[in-house]
């Protein structure tokens, strides 16, 4: 028996998983367009590799990844692309993002796919090359490019592999679908991961004790593997990251740094089966298994969802009723969104769409005033102190905030759940956190600024010697000039001087004469220009006052072509 | 040890000289905004008391008494007191120049802070050797701090608080230390 | 001696005096000398908190004037650019009441604005260049003039100074990435008994 360590707080809500798991994971037929968002990820969108108008086969990939911390992205199904444009997304704000929009042709053709059966003789290099290029993100939620993840990089060698199947929210479902159906492949994808972080000393699956058909299944398969299978009391939210590794390891990772500074790297169990289909089998992440739930659906099951497949889709098939309804949420109860449309496509994290009844999930009820009795310090899972963080939250006192580590809170709702007066706590976290957030931007491009600034004022005040220092120069030249000339300063002698200085500058003959050949060209070719000008104009017929001013010009410019022409003739005897 | 003891339970808690004695009141009231502030203010405060009951009780014993001059005990002792503040002053301005700039006015106000003058009076009406008077001295300046810092941690939660509009500000501030004095009171008696 | 002394209590109260406050005037001296500071780190502080648009709004020809006069006294509440959130954040740090924003230097604004130069009607007559605080113009002499965005601060110094006046002052899109989650509503304390009756309480609608 592995020793588990328990965390603070936590809540334990209503499990509401059994509807959803009397069926096995079904499939849905393939829907007429899919959405399919550049960016599933954290990080950098990915860029388009395709065309408006270009087929495409199942699994092909249509954006790469746009630098390190991005994902590539595949079509879910063969067909022609049919818009590279913004579309609605699954996002708090509702707004929308840039999607490519992909018209199926029915037959969901696949690429060629190449797998590498024999992964335990690979470079780990390869194998995480293999799961960039397949687009796998972490599955549980977060949307992590996993290949970024399994890369320790610099930091020390990791010695334990968490593999989270905890799925500790109400309602979802979907991890625990995949671990009893295909369990097998689940454990070579932890083999592929144990072989790229180079075969850690503890690779433990955390699982929590509400899943006992799991749980045998998992038993059975991890014998004689070196696989440790834990499970531990059911309690939400247990499946965090920094839950989960106190709890299977009772070391707390450090506000701030992330599991890999401690030698650890914790994976969802969603993410281990798409990294075995991809390195084992070559098929890149083009679809997952959502839970459908609620009672506003007449039907509660796990599907085999493609990518990119509106929420519509699924909600059609399963017997919608939107009466009933008092709104779709995509994720779980506890930390799930809102949907303001069901237009909206499924993603790499979509583990859940909920369509309660009114009576399931009620309305939110208006909120009340704090009356301070502390059940959201009981509650929470980080050991914050939710209610001093609301105070200073509603005051807008972000220093205090960041003192009360701010940035520590999971927003997992475990306190807005126990409240009695109804507070929207995280909402209240959330906007601090924004704002906190675009402050420290804002401070970034305000230092930027004032160093320009700083380099204008710098260059502006040296242009400033410059020409001080030019006009010192000058002024002194002019005074040594008075100095030298004879005691005489009268304007004439000065003038006399200065052009004396100029007929000594004009000493060399070569220079002489190009000066005075250019001038002859420059005046022939103004002569030519003038008198353009003026047959131009009598061909026109233009005014009697116009022709005779060309005329005078044309007579000027030939005066001065033919001084110029006697002066160069001059220089030339 | 017993007496230590006893000197320094009297001086910060029983006989608190801010919240029983109700001296020292101005940056008890004035410095208690914030909590940064106010630990410094507290630190200030205990090195004055500390250097001020030395400094005045060696006046007192070397220069007063011998030469019969206890009705000038006032005068010397606010001398002795202005020229500790201003080193006090002078010391914070080099090594905390934003502690200077918050305490502000109140820092040279600590010269006329009632505390410190009562402490150098009290120690000098007192039969006491110059360990008594300078522990006497400390323990004042530990009890201004103990309670300045719970009043400013109070007053910082009450600033973010939701206080009706007619006792928002001084009014509430006011009643705490009310409350904070009637606490303290009950300390009589325990020696 | 003492006992001399001690007969004349006026001469006494005059050397034991006088001998005080000149130990302690030597110990002031001394301090002084120590403990001497040049400069006042305060004006750094207070312009690490300015906006830096440089815009002049304020009254001062750019922020670091602005942030000396504040260190000498000046009211915090002159700043445009930087809004209720850097006076709140001055007043934080000199421990000072946060009034609201002074109307008379300019009305805050949550839409952040850069500079954009109309090509087309540009004559290349560096005005605009020269009016910049943070030289984010681009251009010389008979050259296209044009603006680098991420290096515009909005303080729209360049609008006036442009003869043809082809500069525009366009709001900078948010996008998706700078979305921040709204503040919720403040309770209106209603209390209990509010929510069964609709009629009363208008949040219930909700």
């Amino acid at each position: 028996m592995n020793k588990t360590w328990v965390t603070p707080g936590g809540i334990h809500p209503p499990e509401n998983k059994q509807q959803s798991l009397t069926l096995p994971i079904g499939e849905l037929p393939v829907p007429e367009k899919l959405v399919v968002p550049l960016s599933q990820h954290i990080g950098v969108p990915a860029t388009p590799c395709v065309a408006v108008g270009e087929q495409v086969l199942k699994g092909q990939k249509i954006a790469v990844p746009s630098g390190p911390l991005s994902a590539a992205v595949h079509a879910p199904t063969s067909g022609a692309v049919w818009a590279i444009e913004e579309r609605p997304i699954a996002h708090s704000s509702g707004m929308s993002a840039p999607c490519i929009e992909i018209v199926s042709d029915g037959r969901d053709q696949w690429i060629d796919r190449q797998g590498i059966a024999d992964f335990q003789h690979t470079s780990p290099t390869a194998l995480l090359d293999m799961i960039a290029q397949s687009g796998i993100a972490g599955m549980g939620g977060a949307g992590f490019p996993t290949a970024v993840k399994l890369d320790p990089g610099f930091r020390r060698p990791v010695d334990t592999l968490i593999v989270n199947a905890t799925e500790c929210e109400p309602y979802i479902t979907a991890d625990d679908a995949i671990i009893r159906e295909r369990t097998e492949e689940i454990i070579q994808g932890i083999h592929i991961l144990s072989h790229i972080l180079g075969n850690p000393d503890n690779i433990i699956i955390g699982i929590e004790d509400n899943k006992p058909e799991s749980i045998a299944e998992l038993e059975q398969q991890t014998e004689d593997t070196g696989i440790n299978l834990v499970s531990f009391p059911t309690k939400y939210p247990s499946g965090g990251e920094k839950q989960l590794i106190y709890i299977l390891t009772g070391k707390e990772l450090p506000s701030g740094q992330i599991p890999a500074d401690i030698g650890m790297v914790c994976v969802n169990i969603g993410t281990a089966y798409a990294i075995k289909r991809a390195v084992i089998d070559g098929e890149p992440l083009i679809s997952r298994v959502t839970t459908v739930t609620g009672e506003a659906c007449g039907i509660n099951r796990n599907y085999q969802v493609l990518i990119g497949t509106p929420v519509s889709h699924l909600l059609q098939h399963n017997q919608f009723d939107q009466q009933r309804s008092s709104r779709v949420i995509m994720g779980g109860p506890m930390m799930g969104f809102s949907l303001t449309s069901d237009q909206v496509p499924i993603v790499k994290t979509t583990n859940c769409i909920l369509a309660p009844s009114h009576s399931e999930i009620p309305a939110e009820q208006p909120a009340q005033p704090c009356i301070r009795c502390g059940m959201c310090a009981e509650a929470c899972p980080a050991s914050l102190l939710p209610q001093q963080l609301l105070w200073y939250s509603q005051a807008k006192d972000y220093e205090r905030l960041e003192a009360h580590n701010l940035f520590d809170c999971i927003e997992c709702g475990a306190c807005s759940y126990v409240c009695p007066s109804n507070i929207p706590l995280v909402q209240y976290y959330r906007n601090s956190k924004g704002e906190i957030t675009k402050a420290k931007r804002e401070k970034v491009k305000s230092d930027q600024a004032r160093e320009r600034f700083e380099f204008h004022k710098q260059r502006i005040e040296l242009a400033e010697q410059e020409k001080e220092a030019k006009r010192a120069a000058r002024r002194q030249a002019a005074q040594q000039a008075k100095a030298s000339s004879a005691g005489s300063g009268s304007a004439v002698d000065i003038i006399a001087a200065a052009k004396a200085r100029a007929s000594e500058k004009k000493a060399d003959p070569q220079q002489q004469r190009a000066k005075l050949e250019r001038s002859v060209a420059s005046a022939e070719m103004r002569l030519q220009v003038a008198q353009e000008k003026l047959d131009s104009a009598v061909a026109n017929s233009e005014s009697e006052e116009k022709i005779n001013a060309l005329k005078a010009a044309v007579t000027a410019t030939q005066q001065k072509f033919e001084q110029a022409q006697a002066r160069l003739a001059e220089q030339l005897q | 040890m017993q007496e230590v003891a006893i000197i320094l339970i009297s001086s910060v808690l029983i006989n608190n000289y801010v919240l029983v004695q109700f001296l020292g009141l101005c940056p008890f009231m004035g410095v208690s905004k914030k909590l940064e502030s106010a630990i410094g203010m507290s630190a200030a405060t205990t090195f004055v008391l500390t250097l001020t009951a030395m400094a005045s009780y060696a006046v007192d014993r070397l220069v007063l008494l011998p030469l019969e001059l206890e009705y000038l005990r006032t005068i010397s002792f606010i001398v002795v007191i202005a020229a500790v503040v201003q080193f006090t002053k002078m010391f914070i301005e080099k090594t905390s120049p934003l502690l200077y700039r918050v305490l502000g006015v109140f820092l040279p106000l600590i010269t006329t802070n009632c505390a410190v003058l009562g402490v150098a009076l009290q120690n000098a009406s007192r039969d006491l050797n110059f360990a008594q008077a300078s522990l006497y001295g400390f323990g004042a300046g530990a009890g201004f701090s103990l309670v300045l810092i719970f009043f400013s941690a109070m007053r910082e939660r009450l600033a973010a608080a939701d206080i009706p509009q007619p006792f928002e500000g001084a009014a509430i501030a006011m009643i705490t230390a009310g409350l904070m004095s009637l606490a303290f009171m009950g300390f009589g008696g325990l020696v | 001696m003492l006992d001399s002394l001690l007969q004349q209590p006026l001469l006494a109260t005059l050397i034991a005096l006088v001998s005080l406050a000149l130990l302690f005037g030597a110990l002031l001296g001394f301090a002084a000398e120590k403990f001497r500071i040049d400069g006042d780190p305060v004006i750094d502080q207070i312009d690490e908190l300015l906006p830096q648009t440089q815009c002049g709004q304020c009254g001062f020809p750019g922020c670091r004037p602005y942030a000396e006069s504040i260190a000498g006294g000046d009211a915090i509440n002159k700043c445009p650019p930087g809004g209720q959130s850097t006076i709140n954040a001055i007043a934080s740090l000199l421990d000072v009441p946060a009034p609201d924003l002074d109307a008379e230097h300019g009305e805050a604004s949550d839409i952040k604005t850069v500079a954009f130069i109309r090509e087309d009607e540009c004559i290349g007559c560096t005005k605009c260049i020269q009016a910049c605080p943070v030289d984010a113009i681009l251009g010389a002499a008979k050259l296209m003039h044009t603006v680098i965005a991420d290096e515009c601060t909005g303080c729209d110094l360049c609008v006036e100074p442009c003869p043809v006046d082809c500069i525009d002052m366009l709001p900078v899109e948010e996008g998706i990435d700078e979305w921040r989650w709204p503040a919720p509503a403040i309770p209106s304390g209603i209390i209990a008994t509010d929510k069964t009756n609709p009629a009363t309480s208008e949040d219930v609608a909700a």
